[in-house]
C-alpha cells in the first residue's frame, strides 16, 4: 500500500462490527464511519492501479442462494481490490440442491476458515440464521424482503457525494415497498441520518404498520414527489403480477411509473435513483433513467464497489482479534 | 384391593367447585371418597397413606388438542413419547389430531391409532377423525361409522375447513350423532403465504404477515352456518380479540359454540419472533399484546371454554430453517399447567376457573369420563405445587421433540405426581432425567 492510498486499517479502527446483517441497529456514527471509508475507496477505484493489499491472505466467500449478477460482481471486485482471496458459490453448484440444509452448508464452509461470508438468500432471516452458526464475519447481501444494507449504504454514499449531506433532505421511495429489502434498509438508514422519508405506492404494495417507521405515506406520485430532493424508485417485481397486487403493468406505469412529467413536481435539482435492474416502461421511463442531469443510477453502481470494500475491510479487521484468539 | 388415602392435600375439583383442605380415598382404580371431612386417623391398617404435604390435588388434565407423529412421523413423536411428556405435565387424557400418515379418515386407521394408544397404557389416548377425506376439505368422512368406532370429534386439524358448503353439511350431518366439529379458524385466502402476525413487526422483519381478521372472518362465517344448521361447533386455538368477541356474542344468543386457546396465546406475543425464532412460529401466529389480554379476558369470563396444549412436535430439520421455510408449531404438553398457572399468579383468572378449562370442560365437550374428582370415577389426578419456581428448559423436556416457545421462561408451579386409574405414572422425584440432547438454536 502506498502512502497516497487509503489506509483503511488505520482510519477505521473505531468501528467494530461482528456482522453486517442490517441497517437497523446501526448507529449514526457507525454509518458515517462506513461512508467516510467508502469515500476514500471511490478515489482508489478511479485510478489505474486499483489493487490494495489490506486483506491479503484473507478469504471471502460469496454465498449466493439467489441469482444476482451485479451484487455478486460488486462484492467480488471489492474483495479482490483489497487483495483478498474471493470465492463465489452460487446455489446451482452447491450441495443445497442435493438435500444439504442451509445450516449444513454454513457449517461446512465455516470449517474452511473464511474471514467473511457475504450471503444472499430469498428468505428473510436466513442470513441471520447462518450468522449464528459461523465464527467469521457475515455480510447480508440481501435476505428476502428484510434488508439489503450495502445497497442502502451505497445509496447514502451516492446522495451524500452529490448533495453534501443527507440530513434535512426529503427522499421519496416509490413502488413495491411491500417486497423490497432495499426500501426497508433505506428507510432505516435515511431516518437515522435525519432525512425526511416519504413512501409513494399503491396501498397493496405498502406493508402493514409501515407508518410506525416514521415515514409519510402517499398514494399519488404528484403529491408524494412534490418538493422532493431525491426520488428513489424500486423495481416492480413482475413475478408479483400473478398475485394481483396491481391490476396491470400498463396501469401501474400510468399511475406510478416515473417520467419527466411526474418528476417535474419535485425540486428542480431533484435526483433520481434506482437499485436496478430496471424495468423500463414499468416503474421508470427510459428518458428519466438515462437523463445524465437527473439520474444517479450508474453512479450508484460505482459507489457499490466502494461501499462493499469498506464493509469487507471493517468486518475482516473486526474478526482479527477474536479470530486470532481462537488460533 | 389396594386402598390409598391421600391426606393433607388442597383438594381442587372445578366440576364441583371444591377448594379446601382434605383427603381423598382411592380404592383400586377409582375414587372411593373425597372431601374435607374424611377422618384420616381412623383409616384401617391396610390402607396406604400418602401425605400430600399441602400440595394441590386436582383432576388429571384433559388435553383436547395434541399432535403426535404416530403413525407416519415417529421420528418427531410417538404416542409413547407423547404419553411420557403428557404425564410429566399432568395430562392423563388427551385427544390426537387426525393429521397423521395415513390420515385418520377411516375406521381402520382410527381403530389402529386407538389400539396403539391403549398399548401405551400410560395415559388415556383418544383420537379425532378427519372431518373430510384426506383433510382435503371436499368430501366428508364417514362421520357415523367413525363416531361409532370412538372418534372423539371431527376436525381437519391444523387445516381450516375452508369451503362454506362443506362446513354447512358437516355441521348439519354431525347433529345426528351429537358430536363436535372442531374448526381451525383461519381463512386460507387471507393467510396466503403468511408466516407470522401481520403488522409492524412482520414488516420490520420482512416476513409475510397473516392478518388478524383471517381468524374473525372464519369465526363469523361459521357462526352464521351454525345458526343455520344447529349442531356443535368448536373453535380451536383462538388468538385474537375480535374472534373472542364474536364468540362471546354468539354464546349470548344461545348458539352451541365452544372454543379453546393454548398457552402461547395468553403468555406470549409476536415479539417472540424477533430474531427469527422458529420455535415461536405457530399456527395461528402469536399476536399482539391487546390480543393476548383479550384471550385472558376470554378465559376469565368463560368465553373460552378450554385450554389446550396444541402440542405440535417438530424435528430439528423442520425447525432449523429460515423462518419462512420452517414448520409451524411448538410442543406444549409438559408446560401446559405451569404456564397456565401464570393466569392465577398474575391475578387474572381464579384457580378453579383455570383448572376447569384444563380438566372438566374439555372432558365434558368430548364426553370423556374424566376431568373430575368424584366418588366412583377413575382416579386420574395430579399433585402439584402451585408455587414452586422453575425455569423451563427444553433440554429437560421428556417428549421426543423439544421445540418449545417457552424455553428459558421462569414459571411458578410444577406437577409433582401424576396418577392414572389410581396408579402413580409420574413422580418428579423418581422420574428418569431426560437425556440431555441440546436442540440447536431456533
Amino acid at each position: 500500500m502506498t502512502s497516497s492510498q487509503p489506509s483503511a486499517t488505520s482510519d477505521a479502527p473505531a468501528l467494530r462490527l461482528q456482522h453486517l446483517l442490517g441497517i437497523e441497529g446501526l448507529s449514526r456514527p457507525d454509518i458515517e464511519a462506513l461512508l467516510d471509508l467508502s469515500d476514500r475507496y471511490v478515489d482508489l477505484n478511479r485510478r489505474a492501479d486499483k489493487k490494495m493489499s489490506s486483506l491479503r491472505g484473507r478469504t471471502i466467500i460469496n454465498l449466493f442462494f439467489e441469482d444476482s449478477t451485479r451484487t455478486r460482481t460488486s462484492f467480488e471486485l471489492a474483495g479482490k481490490r483489497l487483495g483478498a482471496d474471493v470465492l463465489n458459490m452460487s446455489v446451482g453448484t452447491s450441495s443445497v440442491k442435493k438435500g444439504e440444509t442451509l445450516i449444513d452448508t454454513a457449517v461446512t464452509l465455516n470449517a474452511m476458515h473464511p474471514d467473511v461470508l457475504t450471503i444472499r438468500h430469498a428468505d428473510s432471516g436466513a442470513v441471520h440464521l447462518l450468522a449464528q452458526k459461523v465464527n467469521c464475519g457475515v455480510i447480508n447481501a440481501g435476505d428476502g424482503s428484510h434488508e439489503h444494507p450495502t445497497q442502502a449504504l451505497l445509496d447514502a454514499l451516492t446522495i451524500r457525494r452529490r448533495k453534501g449531506e443527507i440530513t434535512g433532505l426529503t427522499v421519496a421511495i416509490c413502488g413495491d415497498v411491500a417486497h423490497s429489502r432495499v426500501a426497508r434498509s433505506n428507510i432505516h438508514l435515511l431516518s437515522i441520518m435525519g432525512a425526511r422519508v416519504r413512501i409513494v405506492a399503491p396501498p397493496t404494495l405498502i406493508p402493514a404498520g409501515l407508518e410506525r417507521f416514521g415515514v409519510e405515506i402517499y398514494h399519488d406520485m404528484r403529491t408524494g414527489l412534490a418538493d422532493c430532493d431525491i426520488v428513489m424508485m424500486l423495481r416492480l417485481q413482475n413475478e408479483r403480477m400473478q398475485a394481483s397486487y396491481i391490476p396491470s403493468i400498463r396501469e401501474y406505469y400510468k399511475l406510478f411509473g416515473l417520467d419527466h412529467d411526474k418528476l417535474s413536481v419535485a425540486r428542480p435539482d431533484a435526483l433520481v435513483m434506482h437499485p436496478g435492474p430496471m424495468n423500463r416502461g414499468v416503474e421508470i421511463d427510459s428518458d428519466v433513467a438515462d437523463d445524465i442531469e437527473r439520474s444517479l443510477i450508474r453512479e450508484q453502481v460505482e459507489m457499490g464497489v466502494a461501499v462493499r470494500m469498506a464493509c469487507l475491510e471493517v468486518l475482516a479487521q473486526s474478526q482479527l482479534e477474536p479470530w486470532a484468539k481462537n488460533q | 384391593m389396594k386402598r390409598t388415602i391421600f391426606k393433607n392435600a388442597r383438594l381442587l375439583d372445578p366440576a364441583s367447585g371444591l377448594d379446601s383442605q382434605g383427603a381423598m380415598l382411592v380404592d383400586g382404580a377409582r375414587i372411593a371418597d373425597i372431601g374435607p371431612n374424611i377422618f384420616v386417623d381412623a383409616v384401617q391398617d391396610d390402607v396406604h397413606v400418602v401425605d400430600c404435604k399441602g400440595l394441590c390435588l386436582a383432576p388429571g388434565i384433559v388435553d383436547m388438542r395434541v399432535s403426535t407423529g404416530e403413525p407416519g412421523n415417529e421420528h418427531m413423536e410417538t404416542l409413547a413419547t407423547a404419553a411420557h411428556a403428557a404425564v410429566a405435565g399432568g395430562v392423563t387424557t388427551f385427544a390426537c389430531l387426525p393429521n397423521t400418515n395415513p390420515i385418520v379418515d377411516d375406521v381402520a386407521v382410527l381403530e389402529f391409532v386407538e389400539r396403539l394408544g391403549r398399548d401405551v397404557g400410560l395415559v388415556n389416548i383418544h383420537s379425532y377423525a378427519a372431518a373430510t377425506k384426506g383433510l382435503q376439505g371436499k368430501i366428508m368422512t364417514e362421520l357415523g361409522l367413525l363416531h361409532e368406532a370412538g372418534a372423539a370429534g371431527f376436525t381437519d386439524g391444523g387445516k381450516a375447513i375452508a369451503h362454506a358448503g362443506v362446513m354447512r353439511r358437516l355441521l348439519s350431518y354431525a347433529r345426528l350423532f351429537d358430536t363436535m366439529i372442531v374448526q381451525h379458524p383461519e381463512l386460507p385466502e387471507l393467510v396466503g403465504s403468511g408466516v407470522m402476525n401481520e403488522g409492524e413487526t412482520a414488516t420490520r422483519l420482512g416476513l409475510p404477515g397473516i392478518p388478524a381478521v383471517a381468524e374473525v372472518m372464519m369465526v363469523e362465517r361459521d357462526l352464521r352456518l351454525l345458526e343455520l344448521t344447529g349442531g356443535r361447533l368448536h373453535f380451536s386455538c383462538l388468538s385474537t380479540g375480535d374472534a373472542i368477541e364474536a364468540i362471546r356474542k354468539a354464546k349470548a344468543r344461545g348458539l352451541q359454540v365452544t372454543a379453546d386457546t393454548a398457552p402461547p396465546y395468553f403468555a406470549l406475543t409476536e415479539s417472540e419472533v424477533v430474531g427469527y425464532r422458529t420455535f415461536a412460529k405457530l399456527s395461528p401466529p402469536l399476536r399482539t399484546e391487546d390480543d393476548r389480554r383479550a384471550v385472558i379476558a376470554g378465559i376469565a369470563d368463560g368465553t373460552i371454554d378450554a385450554i389446550v396444549s396444541a402440542h405440535t412436535p417438530g424435528d430439528r430439520d423442520q425447525k432449523r430453517l429460515p423462518f419462512g421455510q420452517a414448520d409451524f408449531g411448538g410442543v406444549g404438553l409438559e408446560t401446559l399447567l405451569s404456564v397456565s398457572l401464570e393466569l392465577v399468579h398474575n391475578g387474572d383468572v381464579p384457580m378453579l376457573t383455570v383448572l376447569k378449562a384444563l380438566t372438566d370442560t374439555p372432558a365434558e365437550l368430548l364426553k370423556f369420563p374424566a376431568g373430575r374428582l368424584r366418588k366412583g370415577h377413575l382416579a386420574d389426578f395430579i399433585l402439584f405445587d402451585p408455587d414452586r419456581a422453575v425455569r423451563i428448559d427444553r433440554d429437560e423436556l421428556r417428549g421426543k421433540s423439544r421445540n418449545t416457545p417457552f424455553d428459558e421462561r421462569p414459571v411458578q408451579g410444577r406437577v409433582e405426581k401424576t396418577y392414572r386409574a389410581g396408579n402413580l405414572v409420574f413422580d418428579i422425584e423418581t422420574a428418569p432425567v431426560p437425556e440431555r440432547r441440546r436442540f440447536p438454536d431456533a
